[in-house]
């Protein structure tokens, strides 16, 4: 009965996301809705999938990586590479932008996941630099001028990407795999006197989450005509952890939610850039004295209309908290 | 001669690094927190001594004071309304409000003022080119340098020799046992930072006179690579913060010397990820087994 109740859930959520897909698709085909709200649209998709990817990291494995804009830079140049340079199908692109990025995770993840907390923090946030420096030094892209990128980002492409980054994410978290994260986010000496190969689990939450985050790149490179060094600064790095925290730490679809919001709060606020980040900022430190979870804590928001949580674990994003 | 004359810009440089980054350890040390908002405490010192010098028309050691003065009530102000409400919040949550904290210290800064850079007065000190041996000194290098040691001696001499320094140190070893033993602990931390923050403040103002141009963004980097610094001498370790800040500061001029002043600031990311690898207690820290 339980996998029945599952089932459904899964496919009732597969159904209206199709339904959304049809419908903003023929508003974009129709031209009812104009490119200022097509633009906005797209990039509150690739918000979502990087912040998705992120959640998975801190979130559910509860590690503090903020570099997260050196692996959405390493996927949007890997990917406009690959069609600029080499003339490959966006297809490949995207997905070697997101394995270039998965690759770039593994790097960084195996040594600096050995650290903890503000280390990793720091860690992270240290390797993002170093991408941010190397592009601006290598010609081959542009250096400081950055590099011309085609359109070729549509409403499928995204649509597909988010679907299933959500599906990925969503399943792989309630796997065992994401159980034993989880436990690693509650108490990581606990998990690793239980038996969790603790640091295998952290490398692979780190590659997921970064090649997502290049898959997020690949779009962006091929919607934004030009790629440069400064977009994926660590000011990009603390939009997408805000996006985690303001949604609550572990719950993703409050980071899904926190992405959406925030994107309009940010389009509307476009010309007033200082203003945008004192918002941004007073945010941050609010949520962080008042409700230290974020706003939705670790519960998903489908949580809310059940009566009974009978049903513990699941799949897709429709069930349950995470709280171990 | 050049390697010597690279050697004196670094050890300028590298004054600079290791008074921010005695802010950094000293705080780590009490209350285990990266204080983000440490290289904005920096900037701001920076232009308290910009508009000190222009509007009032000070002279350097005033101006030096006033700075030290706000960055330290500044410190506290934010370890009062931020940080200590937060005392037995997670990590994750502490780290998170120093970044809104850096952010908005940040971007308020520009609301107030606008974004556009100021250049320092060159006339605050004597600029006297010195010549010793075919290399090249500048008497406001020479003047940097002095300041910057006398400072730390300063600081030395407050965490060995006063009460307060000896409550810092009782706190940093065991917060909970230093409280049963009378000792203030939230004063102690508030002294901890108005102490570190003053020394922030003091390099804001030196950082200005030597590289003439500061605006509200620059305590980022200046900001992250004394926490590097700090991090290579082992944080939470008073010598080890100059050490690393010197040796930072040298090893960037080395770079640039070498011809490769483009990715001078990789390289100090570089070394942090590799001394967190290699050794993450730092040069100076001892390994500590982590317990349940």
């Amino acid at each position: 009965m339980a996998t029945l109740k599952r089932t459904i859930g899964f496919w009732i959520s597969i159904v209206l996301a199709l339904i959304l897909f049809v419908v903003v698709q023929v508003l974009i085909s129709g031209e009812i809705l104009n490119s200022f709200y097509v633009n906005t649209l797209f990039f509150m998709v690739i918000n979502i999938i990087l912040a998705v990817s992120l959640h998975l990291i801190i979130g559910i494995t509860g590690q503090f990586s903020i570099g997260h804009a050196g692996f959405f830079a390493v996927g949007a140049y890997a990917s406009a590479i690959m069609t600029m340079k080499l003339q490959m199908p966006f297809a490949l692109a995207l997905l070697v932008g997101g394995v270039a990025a998965a690759v770039a995770g593994l790097l960084i993840g195996i040594p600096s996941l050995r650290l903890k907390g503000d280390y990793l923090a720091i860690a992270t946030l240290g390797f993002g630099e170093i991408v941010r420096i190397s592009l601006l030094n290598i010609e081959y892209v542009g250096g400081a001028s950055g590099m011309t990128v085609t359109h070729l980002t549509t409403w499928p492409w995204v649509f597909a990407c988010l679907l299933i980054t959500i599906i990925v994410i969503a399943n792989f978290t309630n796997s065992t795999h994401g159980r034993a994260c989880i436990s690693i986010r509650e108490d990581e000496i606990a998990a690793d006197s239980m038996g969790i190969n603790t640091t295998y689990y952290k490398v692979v939450a780190f590659v997921i989450g970064s090649f997502f985050a290049g898959i997020a790149g690949g779009l962006y490179a091929h919607h934004f005509y030009i790629i440069q060094p400064t977009n994926f600064g660590f000011l990009k790095s603390f939009d997408i952890l805000i996006f985690v925290v303001l949604g609550g730490l572990g719950s993703m679809s409050g980071a899904v939610i926190a992405a959406i919001l925030l994107t309009v709060v940010s389009t509307f606020l476009q010309d007033y850039p200082e203003t945008r980040m004192i918002i941004y900022s007073i945010i941050l430190i609010l949520v962080m004295l008042y409700r230290p979870k974020g706003l939705l804590g670790t519960k998903e928001v489908t949580s809310f209309f059940k009566l009974r949580r009978a049903v513990q674990g699941g799949i897709g994003n429709d069930n349950k908290n995470t709280v171990a | 001669m050049e390697l010597i004359q690279q050697l004196v810009n670094g050890i300028s440089l590298g004054s600079i690094y290791a008074l921010i980054a005695l802010g950094y350890t000293m705080v780590y040390g009490i209350v285990r927190l990266i204080n983000f908002a440490h290289g904005d405490v920096f900037m701001i010192g920076s232009f308290v001594g910009f508009y000190a010098v222009t509007s009032f028309h000070v002279g350097f050691f005033p101006a030096l004071l006033l700075a030290m003065v706000s960055c330290a009530i500044l410190g506290v102000c934010i370890e009062r309304i931020a940080y200590k409400p937060l005392r037995n919040a997670t990590k994750i949550a502490v780290l998170i409000t120093a970044i809104g904290v850096s952010l908005l210290i940040e971007y308020g800064t520009i609301y107030l003022r606008g974004a556009q850079p100021e250049a320092y007065p060159s006339t605050v000190l004597p600029d006297k080119k010195i010549e010793v041996l075919g290399v090249t000194v500048n008497s406001q290098s020479l003047l940097i340098l002095g300041v910057s040691i006398v400072l730390m001696i300063l600081l030395q001499f407050i965490v060995h020799k006063t009460k307060i320094g000896k409550a810092m140190r009782a706190v940093s070893h065991d917060a909970e046992a230093a409280r049963l033993m009378g000792i203030n602990v939230d004063n102690t931390i508030s002294a901890t930072f108005a102490i570190g923050s003053a020394l922030a403040g003091a390099a804001g103002v030196i950082f200005g006179i030597y590289y003439t141009k500061i605006d509200p963004l620059m305590g980022i980097i200046p900001g992250l690579k004394a926490f590097v610094a700090a991090v290579l001498g082992g944080i939470g370790i008073i010598p080890g913060a100059m050490v690393g800040g010197l040796m930072l500061g040298v090893i960037e001029s080395l770079v640039s010397g070498l011809g490769y002043s483009l990715w001078r600031d990789g390289v100090a990311f570089i070394i942090l990820i590799l001394i967190l690898i290699f050794r993450p207690a730092g040069l100076f820290g001892k390994n500590v087994r982590e317990k349940v």
